[in-house]
């Protein structure tokens, strides 16, 4: 695997704070926005902010569980946070099947506005400073979302 | 918490009062089922006062666009009342202003349909 994260500080100087596995279900949503808030509230984040993180976070997992992980009971959601000076990093990983980005329909086309869903990742876009999205080497999707303190 | 609905009367108006969440889960559907419910008893004139709630998320959001089709399905229009700033925001963001009709005035959203 790419990536080595460590509790120790790695080159973008943050530190892994959180690195678990959660079930595939909504209460696993819950528990990662509020752990998630948590620790941004203790990073410094004001109000405002974190209720942007707290969506981000919530969009990501619901994207994982409903629509990578399907809800199945054997897939788990792969929730890590890391802190620095000046940010908040948050990646979300599924073990679904994945997904062409560019093959998305557009939410803000005009014969899109009355899609009941698809609208997601254009919240989190909106939401945080740094969206990555991307398919894993083990399988299914990871969101890297990163927030500053200084950020809108 | 999740999202608790009260319809009310007012003239010819069904004015469906929201107070909580309309998130994934039980929010979403509460509020779908409602809606719905009332489109199909032939309430044709719906103003949702989204006052008292709190947050909305893209399932949410997914739900008040799902109910301004079935309103509309149905002959009906439904129309928005009361947003706080960041379901405005939302609003903005999925450009979902172009399609809901908005109101700060409870008053001037009932006028709206006459």
């Amino acid at each position: 695997m790419a990536q080595s994260d460590s509790m120790a500080e790695n080159q973008s100087g943050e530190t892994l704070v959180v690195d678990e596995q959660l079930d595939s279900s909504l209460e696993s949503v819950d528990a990662a926005e509020a752990s998630v808030l948590k620790i941004a509230e203790e990073t410094g984040f004001d109000e405002e902010a974190l209720h942007k993180i707290g969506m981000a976070v919530r969009e990501s997992m619901v994207n994982a569980v409903v629509h990578g992980n399907r809800y199945s009971g054997r897939k788990k959601v792969h929730l890590r946070v890391s802190t620095a000076a000046d940010h908040l990093a948050v990646v979300v990983r599924d073990e679904g099947e994945g997904f062409e980005f560019e093959n998305l329909p557009d939410p803000l086309s005009e014969e899109n506005l009355l899609r009941q869903s698809g609208r997601g990742l254009l919240l989190m876009q909106a939401f945080v400073d740094r969206l990555d999205v991307r398919r894993h080497e083990a399988g299914g999707t990871e969101v890297r979302m990163v927030k500053y303190l200084s950020g809108g | 918490m999740s999202v608790k609905l009260t319809t009310r009367q007012v003239g010819d108006v069904t004015v469906i009062d929201a107070a909580g969440r309309i998130t994934l889960g039980e929010g979403a559907s509460t509020f779908r089922d409602t809606i719905r419910d009332l489109a199909s008893k032939g309430n044709k004139k719906l103003l949702l006062n989204l006052g008292d709630v709190s947050y909305i998320d893209s399932s949410g959001i997914g739900e008040l666009v799902s109910g301004f089709t079935t309103v509309t399905n149905h002959g009906g229009v439904l129309r928005l009342l009361g947003l706080n700033k960041r379901v405005k925001d939302l609003l903005q963001i999925t450009k979902l202003y172009t399609v809901f009709e908005v109101f700060d005035d409870e008053a001037a959203a009932v006028r709206s349909f006459s």
